[in-house]
């Protein structure tokens, strides 16, 4: 491994301060010059059809411009029945029907006050297991789960489980009918009799709104030709063609401008359903519209995580290894497109515990709940935080220490995956986990649980929890100009994880630039972005550090080429470094960068980009093509060596208080331990550890996602209501510890690291109360609810279904 | 002693009640959107709608005189981002629940969100924009974020500032856990709890002792 100036080190990234000053511009902070307000009316119900819109009243009004229904959306390249930025049979409370614009917020919202519109109220379902009873509703007109067909395309599907599958099960068992889908390996019924404890239980994992604070809000006008968008979204190249697609446009007419994101956790990975919506009210009006979107709205069409049911049946050896491991998943999956969390939550069970016989099975059904999308570890979270308890309880029947179960589980160096057992390009999870024992100091802590002090008894909880944590094959672009600085041209998004900068130092590294000496060039498409990945699924540490170290590699074989060329000798007797290229053997022949980059204007051809490899992606080449000329260019395709699927890991190790009078739980002490290959930047790396074990904290404890049964309308809308964590809600001090290993196949060993905190937060907290409540207590739902903790103390039934009441 | 500012502070502002109050008296609250932007003579908004009554106040606002012409029911935040251009005060809920739209009015954070305009007047409003001196330097709250790198995607980074400086005013050697009571009015989705309260913590010591000649 090469030794890195920048890599590995703390620094602050360079947008802070127009952050912390109030300079930065999110979506909604962009004006322009005769800018209208845009109002949605939204559905008042689950499932209807819009029968007639009447707007005579409210276009009559002064200051009304112009009303959007989706009859005025364009054909786009969906599939009947995807979802759209507007529609004519909303599928769950809060869907956006029409949007009207005007001269000022009032105005446009009293308009919308003004608009009749008739609705045919049509059956509707909350709950999964109520769609697939026989006769049960089905969340849409044409079915209640889907299919995808040859050219991946949603065909919908009327699926009904028969009435025996649900009387075997029981008023509070878990019905399993015929899954969607299902994969086997080994031989189950051989694991379960290897077993020396079987536990088996239903569980309940509610979904879960993002609610990032910065609601989608977007603004848009057309100037020759072009639409220009200011949007709230994850990535930036990646948001071009799917606004382009809303709005009936070519990408190339788009230019996207998003600085700024002021979070999103999977729910604003390429922009918002919503985008097409000002950019439409603009090409109407001929003016800019600005959408602002409300909490409740950003609660409605903001996305959220799927929900599970499950029966999960664990068997353990009494040397803590798991023999068998069969799960069965019904998904709640919201109204619109095909969620994967259920099949991925399989993955991660069988990556975590290695059993040699596993049994997946799931189905993944329609409600009138909000539509879901990725979460910061979609499936994973569920995963850790339904199996984890399951596993201690096993530990516990067999009397053994639950850092001894996962040393007996937990894959080594040659980690496998998945059905297909898919071989990982690196896991040092093991040393995670050692590392972490010893920094908790386990032993120790573990002594205090079940100790009671006053009214307040101590729980110890672990959770291993592993994400996907890269990709492959994206373009880097940086030109050294002939002033001597080194402008790093990203097209990822600015979603606040840092990676902006901390991604962009690789393209730094081979050519010793000093990072004062370096910008970053993001955020709007007109200054020319390369080709990105999302900044989904923690994908953006390492495919980014690999395509801008491949970059900054081409500009070091650029400037050795240009040394050589006017100072004699090969390119490969010329090392860079303190600004200068020079001869190893003859330090007095050298050139300085600057000259180097103006040596590279002269020359013209590949060195200034007036030529490009030819594997670049085509939004690279434009972008290189405008840029050709101002300096010596680094651009390249990310060639490198490639291993197996990447996967990050955090063991999250948590110390609780419960109150047994009152039922409360304090956190005390939490420490993450993560392997996720090379540390980028150790603070930015704390902050994705801390917060996402955090958000994991809010999945064990306090978020809430609950639905009227009856109406089918939500009852937290709201932060109040919805209660995400607070600062008073987590432990004074954090800790965390990393392997620090490189991933062998990354030229500079990182592995993402967004993804995994979570499940192992929300896992850790789990296990610890349980922990705390001693052996014969366990709780089959998340949240787990002060009231349950309560109900545990009483020795009263606990629930193992969705909330249905705001307690 | 440093709580009684506050209370005695609060009770000057206006109550949430009173606020309601006010906005059901200006007719604008039947609305069911809430919280919206009247447009007004300014660079950016339109003309108002026929009957649209309104009035040019002068607000303080980071120590500069401001005539905005302001509806009765216009809040503080709404002027601020929509009439005064300041944008760094931001909007995360609309209703008193996160405190992305904290400001400092006579020195003590308050949820701009859920104040009206009007009763501001004569009163010194500091936002995020008027925290760094005009030559750039900024305030030692603000250098301590920049120190600890604090916060992620930071939407939420101008109020929980606001409140910070709020707070170090009445207590500036505060222990960890009395500075997480002191901003806990302010949410961080990212949960970037643990740098907010590094920050908080190392703002403190810069507030009591001058920001160091020598930050890294």
């Amino acid at each position: 491994m090469a030794d890195f100036k920048l890599i590995g080190k703390d620094f602050a990234p360079p947008d802070l301060e127009a952050k912390i000053t109030g300079r930065a511009r999110y979506a909604e902070d962009f004006r322009a010059e005769g800018m209208l307000f845009a109002k949605l009316l939204v559905s008042p119900m689950p499932h209807c059809r819009v029968v007639r819109i009447d707007a005579s009243a409210a276009l009559a009004m002064p200051g009304v411009e112009a009303i959007l229904t989706a009859d005025d959306l364009p054909e786009g390249r969906d599939a009947p029945g995807d979802e759209r930025a507007l529609t004519n049979e909303p599928l769950y409370e809060g869907e956006p029907i029409l949007a009207v614009a005007a001269v000022d917020e009032t105005t446009a919202a009293d308009a919308i006050d003004k608009i009749r519109v008739e609705l045919e109220p049509l059956p509707f379902v909350i709950d999964p297991l109520e769609s697939l009873r026989p006769g049960g509703p089905d969340a849409r007109i044409d079915g209640n789960t889907a299919v995808r067909d040859e050219d991946r395309r949603t065909v919908l599907q009327s699926v009904k489980w028969p009435e025996d599958v649900f009387d075997a099960a029981g008023e509070d068992g878990f019905p399993m009918g015929e899954p969607a889908d299902e994969w086997t390996i080994g031989d189950i019924d051989a694991g379960f009799a290897e077993a020396d404890v079987i536990i088996d239980e239903s569980v309940f994992h509610q979904s879960q709104t993002h609610h990032p604070l910065e609601p989608r809000s977007c603004m848009a006008y057309w100037q020759n030709g072009k639409l220009y968008a200011y949007v709230s979204t994850q990535s930036v190249a990646r948001t071009v063609s799917s606004l382009a697609g809303g709005v009936g446009i070519d990408p190339s007419d788009v230019v996207l401008i998003s600085e700024f994101c002021g979070g999103g956790f999977g729910s604003k990975i390429s922009g918002s359903v919503n985008m097409p919506i000002p950019a439409l009210l603009s090409r109407k009006t001929g003016r800019p519209v600005m959408l602002r979107v409300t909490r409740a709205e950003e609660n409605y069409y903001g996305r959220a995580r799927p929900g599970f049911q499950a029966r999960i049946k664990l068997g353990m050896r009494a040397d803590g290894r798991v023999t068998a491991i069969d799960m069965f998943i019904v998904q709640d999956n919201g109204p619109y497109g095909l969620q994967g969390d259920h099949s991925t939550a399989g993955n991660m069970v069988h990556l975590i515990f290695q059993p040699a016989n596993m049994r997946w099975r799931g189905i993944t059904v329609f409600t009138n709940t909000p539509p879901r999308g990725a979460q910061r570890g979609p499936g994973g979270v569920q995963a850790v935080a339904m199996i984890t308890p399951l596993a201690d309880r096993a530990c516990r029947q067999l009397g053994i220490d639950r850092v001894e179960m996962l040393r007996a589980n937990l894959p080594g160096h040659d980690a496998v995956m998945g059905p297909r057992l898919t071989q990982l390009s690196s896991c040092f999870v093991r040393e995670a986990l050692e590392l972490g024992v010893e920094r908790f100091d386990w032993a120790s802590k573990n002594m205090l649980s079940r100790q009671r002090t006053g009214t307040k008894v101590t729980g110890i909880g672990i959770a291993a929890s592993p994400y996907t944590a890269g990709s492959f094959e994206y373009d880097g672009l940086a030109v050294l100009t002939p002033e001597g600085r080194l402008r790093i041209h990203q097209g990822i998004g600015n979603l606040g994880t840092h990676s902006i900068a901390d991604t962009a130092r690789p393209a730094a590294e081979p050519i010793d630039m000093p990072w004062e000496r370096c910008d970053i060039v993001w955020g709007d498409t007109s200054k020319h972005l390369p080709w990105s990945s999302s900044q989904a699924g923690s994908q953006t540490t390492h495919a980014h550090t690999r395509a801008n170290y491949a970059a900054g590699l081409d500009l070091k074989r650029k400037l050795q080429e240009i040394a050589a060329r006017d100072l004699g000798g090969a390119p490969e007797n010329y090392e860079v470094a303190a600004g200068r290229v020079f001869n190893v053997s003859d330090r007095s022949r050298y050139m300085t960068l600057p000259r180097a980059a103006a040596r590279a204007i002269e020359l013209g051809g590949k060195y200034d980009g007036h030529e490009l490899p030819e594997d670049l992606n085509e939004m690279t080449v434009a972008s290189a093509t405008a840029l050709a000329g101002q300096g010596l260019m680094g651009v390249a395709k990310d060639n490198f060596d490639r291993g197996g699927p990447l996967q990050s890991w955090v063991i999250g190790f948590a110390r609780v208080e419960v109150d047994v009078e009152t039922g409360m739980v304090d956190i005390v002490e939490y420490l993450a331990a993560t392997d996720c290959g090379t540390v980028l930047n150790p603070r930015s790396l704390g902050a994705q550890l801390h917060g996402g074990s955090i958000q994991g904290f809010g999945v064990a404890r306090s978020q809430k996602w609950v639905y009227d049964p009856q109406w089918g309308v939500p009852f937290t809308k709201g932060f109040h209501t919805a209660k995400p964590p607070t600062i008073l809600d987590v432990p004074l001090e954090m800790d965390w510890v990393a392997a620090d290993l490189p991933d062998p196949y990354n030229p500079v060993g990182c592995k993402g690291i967004g993804e995994p905190p979570m499940g192992a937060g929300a896992g850790a907290i789990v296990s610890a109360i349980e922990d705390a409540l001693g052996g014969d207590v366990a709780f089959n739902r998340t949240p787990i609810t002060t009231d349950m903790i309560l109900a545990a103390l009483e020795r009263r039934p606990q629930p193992y279904r969705g909330l249905t009441a705001h307690v | 002693m440093s709580n009684v500012e506050i209370i005695t502070a609060t009770h000057r502002a206006v109550s949430r009640r009173s606020f309601i109050k006010g906005v059901v008296a200006s007719g604008a609250a039947a609305s069911s959107a809430g919280y919206l932007f009247r447009g007004a003579a300014t660079a950016f908004a339109q003309t108002g709608a026929q009957g649209a009554v309104e009035r040019l106040v002068s607000l303080n606002v980071n120590g500069q005189a401001r005539r905005v012409d302001v509806l009765p029911q216009d809040t503080l935040a709404m002027v601020l981002r929509y009439k005064v251009g300041l944008t760094g005060t931001k909007f995360g809920c609309d209703r008193a629940e996160c405190g992305a739209c904290t400001v400092l009015i006579d020195g003590v954070p308050h949820y701009s969100c859920s104040i009206l305009a009007h009763s501001v007047r004569g009163r010194e409003v500091t936002t995020i924009e008027g925290l760094a001196s005009p030559s750039g330097q900024l305030h030692p709250v603000q250098q301590a974020v920049m120190d600890e790198a604090g916060f992620q995607c930071a939407f939420c980074a101008p109020g929980f500032i606001m409140a910070m400086v709020g707070f170090l005013n009445t207590n500036n050697n505060p222990t960890r856990r009395q500075a997480a009571e002191g901003i806990s009015g302010n949410l961080c989705r990212c949960c970037d709890y643990n740098k907010i309260l590094n920050s908080c913590m190392r703002a403190a010591d810069y507030v009591r002792e001058g920001i160091p000649t020598e930050v890294s």
